[in-house]
């Protein structure tokens, strides 16, 4: 009991509780696609909207501006862009992919008009840069995620 | 209670429903969203950019998902547009039905489109129902959804033989009418003569409620198109109309808190009719409606439940079901799409009711459509601490 707070807070609990709460989550056809190319093939992939004309990395089933069902319509990315944004994580957590200090960065890939966050490594967090050219490095084992892209780097 | 005063009339004027199914792993959330959006829209001859509007509405935590309505915007073509995201629990899809009747007839918005949906094979339900409890007093011993009360209570007032048979027979006829409708989860073929066979056979869950008893864990989705009066006479040619709609909601009926239990309320199932029915100038109900499509959880709370939202007396409701007055053709025909023992993507599930009424109404359920005029319409939705909601729907603008 906190005895600063003083008698106001005197015999007052506070339940602590878990809950395990497991899950899992359908990637459907599109967004399997896109892992399967990339763990087998390590190509990236993306959509295309013919009305708008826009290229969505990660692809999706819908342009959610027009509408247009764009399940059909890939378009091949190569594996360098350049960083739109970034930001350093300084604090450690068991979630997280990588001990801190790194770099999170969003990345647009050459040819996308979308940008995806990843890790951001061979660079030190003093020099990165908005628009800084930069290039996917493959993971040496499949993950059958988004980590199968282990992280990128500058285009040296 | 005053009747529901409404600034203008509403109606529903675009029905879509995806396939329902245990397992949808073909589409992810927004995917699958977007097939019922699509033929919601298709259905009423509209596109996206003709929504005011849209609406959203699931479960809490049953797909582990935070701010679904934000992400969903990818499927519901609620991109640069009003939306809200509504969830009640089991009524959820039936509340997202008030809300936009209520919005429309407001003034606020002309044309309202909502959508529910669940994907229950992604989550834990039974993780995400339990902080349903009061964490201090409930939590620990909270079990889940199934209760076996309402079985036990049946067995009590009418005999063992009789209340098990009635049961089943209940269930034996919702799954013929699944079996009439495509976009069903669960028909399994059952017929009268396994009727024994179920009773003894079936597994048991809690007390006499069994595994056949009980609705599924299902994946799927419904939207609904919401009009103003003006804007439903000139873009439909079957407007549905909104009449009424009521929510009643009794925390205690849980029996949560040491109420004494020798003072049983009137139930919220019993109260949500009667006081609509009232406001209404509805006498007999069972003789009003032509169709009721009932938010009916398990067979057993689906044949208990008919006597008290058609306020009947002592065996009637029983009988109803007996003499197989509920069937598609019979007297008083009760969920012809197969009802939620049938199929169950919950925050879909109180929305279906609604969109199978309204599809009644309309005389477009083909298979199971209710043969004859259908003018006048109930559908209920059920949830949570015993929530209950009713919307009234009907064919023709001429009530007082």
């Amino acid at each position: 009991m906190n005895q600063d707070k003083g008698e106001k807070y005197k015999d007052a609990y506070v339940v602590d509780g878990k809950l395990a709460l497991p899950y899992q989550y359908f990637a459907g056809t599109v967004g399997s696609k896109f892992l399967i190319a990339l763990r087998d093939k390590r190509e990236i992939l993306g959509v295309r909207c013919d009305t708008c004309g826009k290229v969505y990395v990660p692809p999706r089933q819908v342009c959610e501006k027009d509408f247009e069902d764009l399940g059909d319509k890939w378009v091949m990315l190569g594996n360098t862009g350049v960083v739109t944004n970034f930001t350093i994580v300084h604090k450690d957590d068991k979630h997280r992919p990588r001990k801190a200090p790194y770099i999170l960065a969003m990345i647009k890939l050459d040819g996308a008009d979308t940008a995806i966050p990843h890790v951001l490594e061979m660079v030190q967090p003093e020099n990165v840069e908005i628009g800084m050219e930069v290039k996917a490095v493959f993971s040496s084992e499949p993950t059958n995620t988004i980590l199968d892209i282990d992280h990128f780097e500058p285009v040296l | 209670m005053a009747a529901n005063k409404k600034n203008r009339n509403v109606a529903i004027i675009g029905i879509g429903q995806t396939q329902y199914s245990s397992h949808r792993e073909d589409v992810n959330q927004p995917e699958m969203i977007n097939e019922a959006v699509k033929l919601a829209l298709q259905d009423a001859n509209l596109t996206k950019d003709d929504i005011d509007c849209f609406m959203h509405g699931n479960m809490e935590l049953f797909e582990m998902v935070h701010q679904p309505d934000l992400w969903h915007v990818l499927g519901t073509g609620a991109y640069g547009c009003s939306e809200f995201r509504l969830t009640t629990g089991g009524t959820t899809g039936i509340t997202l039905v008030c809300a936009a009747d209520n919005l429309v007839a407001s003034g606020m918005y002309d044309i309202v489109l909502a959508v529910g949906f669940e994907k229950l094979q992604e989550g834990h339900t039974t993780g995400g129902i339990t902080n349903m409890a009061d964490p201090l007093w409930g939590r620990m011993l909270q079990t889940g959804a199934l209760t076996g009360t309402c079985a036990a209570d049946v067995i009590n007032e009418f005999g063992e033989d009789r209340a098990r048979r009635a049961a089943m027979k209940h269930r034996i006829i919702m799954d013929q009418h699944a079996s009439r409708n495509p976009n069903s989860h669960r028909s399994f073929g059952l017929e009268m003569d396994q009727l024994e066979d179920l009773m003894e056979n079936s597994p048991r869950l809690v007390g006499d409620l069994r595994l056949i008893h009980m609705c599924s864990q299902s994946d799927g989705a419904c939207a609904l198109i919401f009009a103003c009066e003006k804007k439903a006479k000139e873009l439909s040619d079957k407007p549905v109309w909104i009449r009424d709609h009521v929510t009643t909601h009794r925390e205690e009926t849980l029996w949560m808190y040491p109420l004494d239990l020798s003072q049983k309320e009137e139930p919220t199932h019993r109260k949500a009719p009667r006081e609509l029915f009232e406001r209404n100038g509805i006498d007999k109900p069972v003789e009003y409606f032509d169709v009721f499509e009932m938010y009916d959880p398990s067979s057993w709370w689906g044949m208990d439940w008919i006597r008290e939202f058609f306020l009947l007396e002592g065996d009637e409701h029983i009988r109803m079901v007996e003499n197989e007055d509920i069937r598609i053709e019979g007297k008083m025909p009760i969920c012809p799409s197969g009802g939620v023992v049938s199929a169950n993507p919950i925050g879909a599930t109180a929305m279906v009711r609604v969109a199978e009424a309204a599809l009644q109404i309309r005389g477009d359920a083909g298979g199971h459509q209710v043969p004859g005029d259908v003018n006048h319409a109930l559908a209920s939705g059920f949830g949570g601490t015993l929530w209950t909601i009713l919307v009234m729907l009907e064919k023709e603008l001429d009530w007082e």
